[in-house]
């Protein structure tokens, strides 16, 4: 026998006890949305996981206004020690029901579970007990002393990491004062009604965090909603775009989290073998569904062709199969659609001329898979190396001096993320330096940590995540009233109200509606 | 047994340094080797750690594990009594079990290796003949602080007396030192030592006492100038040293092997020596092997575990895995 052949190991479903259908959560209860329900499904196997509630614009607007009624009555007239204690105890209960959340993650999402495991709840407790830090502690957030909250936030995430993406999300909002109305991705809604779950297993006051599941209509609806004061969006720049458009001028804050196609730029002395594991972390992390996957390989001539062999020889260990089998490395496409778009754009790229090569595994009969690919002889012309494929696909360029690195590095319209990968110190810091890229790692990638400020340049969005830089997405000076601390506390209702009539008046597509109310 | 004609070596070092191996020309070839990244290296060795072996696979491994074990005795109170008691265990690991593999060899110190030939007496011979081997270490080992004529001595002893694979340390202080060409001399020099009468050659198994050389950068140097200087295994420690294996500096030196088998086509082995003392640890290694250099390195001519008390702790897996329950302590034998 082969040894290779791991026998399977798969991560019992046994922890999960999912019911047949969700409502929406709004709040702090489960209840039936008006919209039509759709099915949430296995992408690893198609097979039916449950049935979930889709909100209509109405079902939104019970979300917002619950999330308008806690904030007004309960969460920003709670200290800031008090909402720190609520976010520990979320934090302490993803901890405990960790392998629950990995094993729902990696159903819903298809991802291997030894990255839900390892990667994705623990970040999601990191997050929640990062924040839960600060709740106490904003007068120190570089804003002043006494920044205000924004009031309910509005918040669209997308399907790629569905848990961790609402933690970086609630955690911040929360710790800040604000509440929340979140819409998880229609693909991936499972891990968030679990998360419901625990909080409300953590006693969080009624309507401070909604969860509501649907697909573009009830993210388009909540972002439109009059009564939201902040939007935060994570997806495409498509999407991204469009809730620029809607929301400029109505007042709402905006953070957008958008696109990538980050270049991963190894010099010809990078610890070899180390850049390699780098290069596949990079981009066959999570099936390459990241937004800061380094999707484009910058990889110095002089060295292209040992790198590129070694490359392919690593990339024929990596296991693609069962996402709950322990020893899986490449899990299942997210969905149809996604797999669609992978197709399409690696067939663009064979047509285009680049050099196709994909690893030798076998693919499951059912469920939506794609090898891991890498595209040489990529020129900066090919729409390869230059548009989101968000896919296990790799593009691979070449550069001969550390300027041309950078040259190439910063041609795009994104500017998310980079990577650097050299032995020489200096040159780590004199590349970065010139990068405009929100996140670069040198001789690491794909590593986070609630500290650090993620976000970025250009198409890739607007506003930072994480870290104290992250908070600010959420608060404003204390001294720019409409709505100082002191009227919030005393007279909550009242200034938020008058707050939104000044939104309404500004933006007078939207007085139906609210008249209506 | 011997990977290479010896002729052929000094020939074949001069060729892919491009010089003689001297200090300057080995410091130019070893210096300008890639980098190791440590983070990175551990992250991937942790990686690797996370493979889950179960049922069949993990039947496999165990059995696997034995057949490539050097059981090992080297104390100051090592006895004839000491060595039988060793062998007896080697041959036959589960007194409850005949069908349970022997282990590789038996690994002692140079006086010790006439005991140990003939208490294994018919079954000493080669692993792959389902015989056991025995190992000796020499050149002054652990601290390979002697002459070089004391290390040759030692050498040619055990080899005359039977041994069929020596365990030699590098000198470390001229290593970092930076004398790497005295380095590389001593090793050839012993190579040449392990030659038999009948012009074969004892397996040469280069201890680098990875946890005196401190950095990965030095371990991927010290791992390149054996195999160079004519090492048919490379070893990580002499197990009187702390930290002696651990997984990052394994999965280095497998990567070595694997980039030297891709420049010249020769297999070289890898022992990790020292502190894996359960089974769980012995399988990350399998693991690491396997996905390193392939399968194949999965024998007793291509990988070795130096250890003493992992035997243990794999036949109460093995009879778990049997039986379905934990035996304990009391159902495997002290040797």
């Amino acid at each position: 026998m082969s040894f290779l052949e791991y026998a399977p190991a798969p991560e019992s479903r046994a922890i999960l006890n999912l019911r047949d259908a969700y409502g929406l959560f709004i709040d702090g209860e489960f209840v039936d949305g008006t919209g039509e329900s759709f099915a949430t499904i296995s992408p690893a196997d198609e097979t039916h996981i449950a049935t979930i509630s889709s909100a209509s614009e109405a079902d939104v607007d019970r979300a917002v206004a619950a999330a308008r009624r806690a904030y007004d009555k309960t969460w920003s007239k709670m200290s800031g020690r008090d909402r720190g204690k609520y976010l520990f105890r979320i934090a302490r209960l993803v901890q405990e029901r960790a392998r629950e959340l990995a094993v729902a993650e990696s159903l819903d999402n298809g991802k291997p579970i030894k990255e839900s495991r390892d990667v994705d709840v623990p970040l999601v407790a990191a997050w929640f007990f990062y924040y839960a830090g600060w709740a106490d502690k904003l007068d120190y957030a570089g804003l002043g002393a006494d920044p205000r909250a924004l009031g309910v936030a509005g918040q669209v995430i997308p399907w790629n990491f569905p848990l961790l993406m609402l933690a970086w999300k609630i955690a911040p909002a929360l710790a800040a004062g604000n509440t929340v109305v979140i819409k998880p991705a229609e693909t991936t809604p499972l891990s968030a009604l679990v998360f419901a779950e625990i909080l409300q297993q953590a006693d969080l006051p009624p309507g401070v965090v909604n969860i509501v599941t649907g697909a573009g209509a009830t993210g388009a609806a909540l972002v439109a909603h009059p009564d939201v004061d902040k939007v935060a969006f994570t997806g495409s720049t498509g999407v991204g775009r469009a809730i620029a458009k809607e929301t400029a001028g109505s007042g709402k804050k905006l953070t957008l989290e958008l696109g990538g196609k980050a270049a991963n730029i190894v010099f010809d002395d990078a610890p070899i073998d180390q850049a390699i594991e780098g290069i596949v972390n990079g981009i066959f992390f999570n099936q390459g569904h990241v937004c800061c996957a380094g999707s484009r390989l910058l990889v110095q001539e002089n060295v292209h062709d040992e790198v590129i062999a070694r490359l392919k020889d690593r990339l024929s260990t990596l296991r693609l199969g069962d996402p709950l089998d322990k020893n899986t490395d490449i899990g299942a496409i997210n969905s149809r659609e996604q797999l669609d778009r992978i197709r399409a754009l690696s067939k663009i790229g064979e047509e285009e001329g680049a050099e196709r090569w994909t690893a030798d595994c076998v693919i499951p009969e059912n469920g939506f898979w794609f090898a891991p690919t890498i595209f040489t002889n990529v020129q900066a012309s090919h729409r390869i190396a230059r548009e989101e494929i968000f896919g296990p696909v790799l593009s691979v360029l070449t550069f001969r001096t550390p300027a041309e690195a950078i040259a190439k590095a910063n041609n795009t319209p994104y500017g998310l993320s980079a990577g650097i990968w050299t032995d020489k110190g200096s040159r780590i810091l004199a590349v970065a330096d010139r990068l405009r890229a929100g996140v670069i790692w040198a001789n690491t990638f794909n590593r986070f940590d609630p500290s650090s400020p993620f976000g970025g340049y250009k198409e890739s969005g607007y506003g930072r995540e994480g870290g104290r830089h992250g908070l600010a997405a959420y608060l404003a000076p204390g001294s720019s009233a409409p709505r100082s601390r002191q009227t919030a506390l005393t007279a909550g209702a009242t200034a938020s109200a008058s707050a939104r009539a000044t939104r309404s008046a500004k933006k007078p597509a939207l007085s139906k509606k609210e008249a209506k109310r | 047994m011997s990977r290479t004609a010896l002729q052929t070596l000094p020939e074949r070092a001069v060729e892919l340094l491009g010089g003689e191996p001297d200090d300057t020309t080995l410091r130019r070839y070893l210096h300008g080797l890639a980098g190791v990244d440590a983070v990175g290296l551990e992250q991937r060795a942790a990686g690797l750690g996370t493979r889950s072996i179960k049922t069949t696979s993990k039947a496999w491994a165990l059995d696997k594990i034995i057949e490539l074990i050097d059981l090992t005795t080297l104390e100051g109170a090592d006895t004839p009594g000491k060595v039988r008691s060793l062998v007896a265990k080697a041959l036959n690991p589960d007194a409850a079990d005949p069908t349970c593999p022997r282990v590789a060899a038996v690994c002692v110190y140079g006086d010790m290796v006439p005991h140990a030939v003939a208490a294994l007496g018919a079954a000493h011979g080669d692993p792959d003949d389902g015989l056991v081997s025995v190992a000796a270490v020499a050149t002054a080992f652990p601290s390979g602080r002697a002459s070089l004529e004391i290390k040759l001595a030692d050498t040619a002893d055990a080899v005359a007396d039977g041994a069929d694979e020596i365990d030699m340390v590098i000198d470390r202080g001229a290593f970092l030192a930076g004398r790497y060409g005295l380095v590389f001399d001593q090793i050839a020099r012993v190579k040449q030592a392990c030659r038999r009468a009948d012009g074969s050659y004892a397996s040469l198994k280069v201890i680098l006492e990875t946890g005196e050389l401190t950095t990965y950068d030095n371990i991927k140097r010290a791992s390149w100038l054996s195999i160079l200087a004519g090492g048919d295994f490379i070893k990580t420690s002499t197990g009187k040293v702390q930290p002696a294996a651990t997984l990052p500096t394994t999965l280095l030196m497998l990567e070595v092997v694997r980039d030297w088998h891709r420049a010249t086509g020769e297999k070289i082995g890898v022992k990790p020596a020292g502190g894996i003392r359960t089974s769980k640890d012995a399988i990350k290694y399998l693991v690491t092997v396997a996905e390193t250099v392939g399968e194949e390195w999965l024998q007793p001519h291509l990988f070795r575990y130096g250890a003493s008390s992992l035997l243990n702790d794999v036949l109460l897996q093995r009879q778990k895995l049997r039986t379905g329950a934990y035996s304990g302590a009391d159902y495997v034998t002290i040797d």
